[in-house]
């Protein structure tokens, strides 16, 4: 039997241009890591480790066999953990093992050259799992880094030195840079985002969720993250009428309230709106709900794409949900009308509650019925007795049991806004006045750099709507009764300061981190804006502002500055690459009377100066004697003589070439 | 041409009848501040070419015969006791002048051989612990004869190096033959020459041979040739670097002496052979000269 002995690490790379390898290498896969099932972390780190050793050390290659053992388990492996090889996770976690793999039989050139564009696709993938500037920035310097090694690999011998190599990858990276801002304005965008992978990781994004028990607002309150920023055109509505609409719940089932089905005659109710009329443009963060945010109340006129308003005038998704930051645009005024006629089923089916549950709010509610109290002093008395009772307004209400708007109403008197939305719903509903729950935000913060709100989860907030014959649905909003200052400021004035969580503390609320983070969020935003939201829609818009109106158009468009753009490159490149130097360029003119002449019979022999053959030529051809000897003379001149003093003026220079030029035309031969 | 050379180059001309390529090479060699070889049958006026140039430069001349029985202390100089002072004084060699003629100077021992050219080479003397500078300009023709064997002691190529070039002047043309018959004795005409540039113009000269102007194709041309030598078939060794640079101040020397500002492919095709036969080392019965020739005419100019 015939033992092949594993080949020795005859490394044909240099040492240097392969640690520099593994170490761009490990720069690209880094973020990757955390990503992978441990094992294959584990054994990405101990193949590059291993690399680096073997080509330090001299260590010999692993065997053939031993390499397709790896790769085969190592595709099991993948398989195991993720129960398939494709998709976003498993997909990436398959090709950043495989290339660490292909480390075991890197030897030469040709591999590097395979693991650049191994390289630049991991890249690539990156955006997968997140579309931050930070991700940005960082793939713009590992691009650099791995033009650094293609730029290496390409020079016979490699191993150059590390700040000549980078600065000539930098400035392709920055010569490219034009081109890909021309492409990313212009490519035809479809509706969807740019990274719209089937997402598989089944991220939690915190956000409203589609039904409402008590406690889960204020837990949302603790949260710093931005739901969405607000651009409005001009006209900024009050604070007091900053609601954003989102999920509305018309059941309750004694403590916890949620959609519930409604009756299936519903159409989208009337609503007359009125007031000015307040355009803005929502850029909001992925939350995976169905549903949009809407400054209460919204036109149903000029609604994006695929949303619609349902029964409860909440602007729903037709189909899907935001998985991606989405931009949108919308037009709302604050005054409205909805729906001032209901029908007797509605009102039933608006007015029930849970038969058993909340004896005492029930009984409230009828005793002021029985005063012979209309519906309108009904929700006043209710107000008033909130206003009135000593109510708190707090972040840690105490736990509530199975009849949990009474002993809110009745014992603990301390709630967040669900409490208060919840138990003014139910005490309406127990008079007989249709009344339900809205949730979404209230209020926002003006950014202190650019202009735009910021409207973050701690501004989530519930509220009720009541329905009063002939005015429709009325916004009233119990909290407001026991803390006005939570709509007028904003949650950070209406809570007491130890009951605040540290991002709304006032103390910290200046200064330079505050400014940085202001910042920061500005520069989040434009990026969120322009880059992330720069969908169809937006695209429209700058393109129109361009002129570019239609797809035709900007196709047109793309194609003639692509054209023009890659002209530009090649006419450099070809400037570069033709003669630069009036020498080459007389050897180029010489050359072409060379040719010329050897048409004619008379071929310059290769040891046969220009004088020599000038000469001969004027023995053959006397006729030629003149201008022969004129050109040689010039071209002589041009290429080896002395340049006059002027050389430095390039008139001089360019007189001479004409001419040489004029001199070589002459030769008529 | 340059006006003062061209009257130079007349001037003798008309001491060494029909020769005006070798003229125009050991012009050449001077003006490149080399040493020249000459290697011919004795009588075809070897003698009469040095002492013309020394006078039409009006330097001073000194004429060695080399022979078996020569010293180097017979060509460098030496130390004899002075008794009114109690010291030694050194007394100069013929090498102390500006224009030396060693005639046949494969007859002297190496040992005398070495000492002459070890002082071309450092343009200086070193005897008695003492440095001495030979004259600037420092000039040396020698001169061998080509046909006797016995009794010679041949010039190892390493010292061949040493001359910038290698010429032979051969018989004169019949006009010539005609001409040296008839007219006045060679050495009387050259004693009635008045030098018709002096020291510090050769000088000067010398000084602008350096700067004419090796542009980048001639630099590669000059390559070409030099990796043509050395790998040709028929050498055994090719140029070394230091004959390279000899080939290039040769060929600026003919440039400057056709009055260009820069070298061309001709000038260094010109003094080509004069500078590379007699460094190339060639297999038995091969002639270095028609290799060179043939190298010239095989190598592309670039």
């Amino acid at each position: 039997m015939i033992r092949k002995s594993p080949r020795p690490v005859v490394d044909l790379l240099p040492r240097v241009a392969m640690l520099r390898l593994l170490a761009v290498l490990t720069i690209v896969l880094t973020p990757h890591l955390p990503r992978l099932p441990i094992w294959a972390a584990a054994l990405v780190v101990v193949l590059i480790g291993w690399r680096a050793a073997a080509a330090l050390n001299g260590w010999r290659m692993l065997s053939g066999a031993v390499r397709v053992v790896l790769t085969f388990s190592a595709f099991a492996g993948i398989y195991a953990s993720f129960g398939r090889v494709s998709g976003q996770t498993a997909g990436v976690a398959l090709i950043t093992v495989m290339a660490a793999l292909k480390l075991t039989e890197l030897r030469a050139r040709r591999d590097t050259m395979v693991m650049v564009f191994l390289m630049y696709f991991l890249l690539i993938t990156h955006f997968l799992f997140s579309q931050e500037i930070w991700t940005a920035a960082y793939l713009l310097v590992c691009a650099t880094l791995i033009t650094g090694v293609l730029i290496d690999a390409n020079h016979p011998g490699g191993g150059l030195a590390l700040r000549p190599v980078l600065n000539l990858a930098g400035g392709m990276v920055l010569r490219a840079l034009p081109l890909m801002l021309l492409i990313f304005v212009l490519f035809p965008r479809i509706p969807g985002p740019i990274w719209g992978l089937p997402a598989d990781s089944g991220a939690a994004r915190s956000g409203l969720s589609d039904s409402m028990a008590p406690g889960e607002i204020s837990s949302l309150i603790q949260s710093g993250e931005t739901a969405f920023r607000v651009r409005f055109d001009d006209t900024v509505p009050a604070p007091n009428a900053r609601y954003w609409r989102g999920p509305v719940f018309s059941r309750f089932d004694g403590r916890k309230w949620d959609p519930g089905f409604r009756p299936s005659e519903d159409g989208v109710p009337s609503a007359e709106l009125s007031g000015p009329v307040i355009r803005y443009e929502v850029v909001l963060e992925p939350n995976r709900a169905r549903w949009l945010f809407a400054l209460d109340l919204p036109s149903r006129f000029g609604l994006p794409q695929d949303a619609e308003l349902n029964g409860d005038y909440q602007l729903v998704l037709s189909q899907g949900e935001v998985r991606e930051r989405r931009l949108y645009r919308l037009q709302s005024q604050v005054q409205y009308r909805l729906q001032p006629a209901m029908s007797a089923r509605q009102r039933e089916w608006l007015t029930r509650l849970p038969r058993t549950s909340n004896p005492r709010t029930a009984a409230l509610a009828r005793s002021w019925r029985a005063q012979g109290l209309g519906d309108d002093a009904i929700v006043r008395e209710a107000l008033r007795r909130y206003r009135e009772q000593t109510f708190y307004y707090t972040l840690q209400p105490p736990a509530l049991g199975r009849d949990s708007v009474d002993e809110f109403l009745f014992d603990t008197r301390r709630g967040f806004c669900e409490h208060y939305a919840s138990s003014f719903a139910v005490l309406m509903r127990a008079a007989g006045i249709p009344a339900r729950i809205v949730t979404g935000y209230q209020g926002g913060e003006k950014s202190t750099v650019g202009d735009y709100w910021i409207v973050r989860q701690s501004d989530a907030h519930a509220w009720t709507e009541v329905w009063i014959e002939g005015r429709g649905w009325l916004r009233i909003d119990p909290t407001a009764a026991v803390a006005p200052e939570r709509i007028e400021r904003g949650i950070g004035e209406a809570l007491a300061s130890d009951d605040l969580p540290a991002f709304l503390n006032p103390a910290l609320r200046s200064g330079l981190r505050f400014d940085l983070r202001a910042r920061w969020d500005w520069l989040n935003a434009q990026w969120n804006y322009w880059v992330l939201g720069y969908g169809p829609e937006l695209q429209q818009a700058v393109l129109s502002k361009l002129g570019l109106v239609d797809w035709r158009r900007m196709i047109i468009a793309l194609t003639v500055l692509l054209s023009a753009a890659l002209g530009v490159l090649g006419l450099l490149l070809l400037r570069r690459a033709a003669p630069v130097n009036r020498e080459d360029e007389a050897l180029k003119l010489w050359r072409r009377l060379q040719a010329r002449l050897a048409r004619a019979g008379l071929r310059q022999a290769p040891g046969e100066g220009p004088i020599d053959f000038a000469a001969r030529v004027a023995r053959i051809r006397p006729d030629l004697a003149t201008t022969i000897r004129e050109a040689a003379a010039r071209y002589l001149a041009a290429r080896y003589l002395q340049p006059p003093n002027d050389a430095a003026d390039p008139s001089a220079d360019r007189t001479a070439r004409q001419a040489l030029s004029a001199a070589i035309a002459r030769v008529k031969p | 041409m340059n006006p003062s050379l061209q009257a130079v180059l007349q001037a003798l001309s008309g001491i060494v009848l029909g020769k005006e390529r070798q003229l125009r090479l050991a012009l050449a060699c001077l003006l490149a501040r080399g040493h020249l070889l000459i290697e011919d049958v004795p009588g075809v006026g070897k003698t009469t070419l040095a002492l013309a140039l020394a006078r039409v430069f009006g330097l001073d001349f000194h004429r060695v015969q080399f022979t078996s029985d020569l010293l180097p202390a017979d060509i460098l100089g030496v130390s004899i006791f002075d008794a009114p002072t109690a010291t030694f004084r050194f007394h100069p060699g013929p090498v102390f002048s500006e224009v030396v003629l060693a005639d046949e100077i494969n007859r002297a021992s190496p040992k005398t051989q070495s000492a002459l050219l070890e002082a071309m080479e450092e343009r200086q003397v070193t005897s008695d612990g003492a440095t001495r500078a030979l004259p600037d300009p420092f000039f040396v023709v020698a001169t061998q004869n080509p046909g006797e064997q016995i009794g010679t002691y041949p010039l190892p190529e390493s010292q061949l190096d040493r001359f910038l070039m290698k010429l032979s002047l051969g018989y004169p043309s019949r006009d010539a033959e005609r001409a040296l018959l008839i007219e006045p004795e060679r050495r009387d005409l050259l004693a009635d020459l008045p030098p018709v540039i002096g020291t510090v113009q050769l000088r000067e000269f010398q000084r602008q041979v350096r700067s004419v102007r090796t542009s980048p194709a001639l630099v590669e041309y000059l390559m070409a040739l030099i990796r043509a030598t050395r790998e040709h078939r028929a050498l055994r060794h090719g140029l070394s670097p230091r004959a390279g640079l000899a080939l290039k101040h040769a060929a600026q020397a003919w440039a400057l002496l056709e009055g260009r500002t820069g070298v061309i492919p001709e000038d260094v095709q010109a003094v080509f052979v004069a500078v590379a036969a007699h460094r190339l080392t060639v297999a038995e019965r091969s002639d270095a000269r028609a290799i060179a020739d043939d190298i010239l005419a095989a190598v592309a100019i670039p």
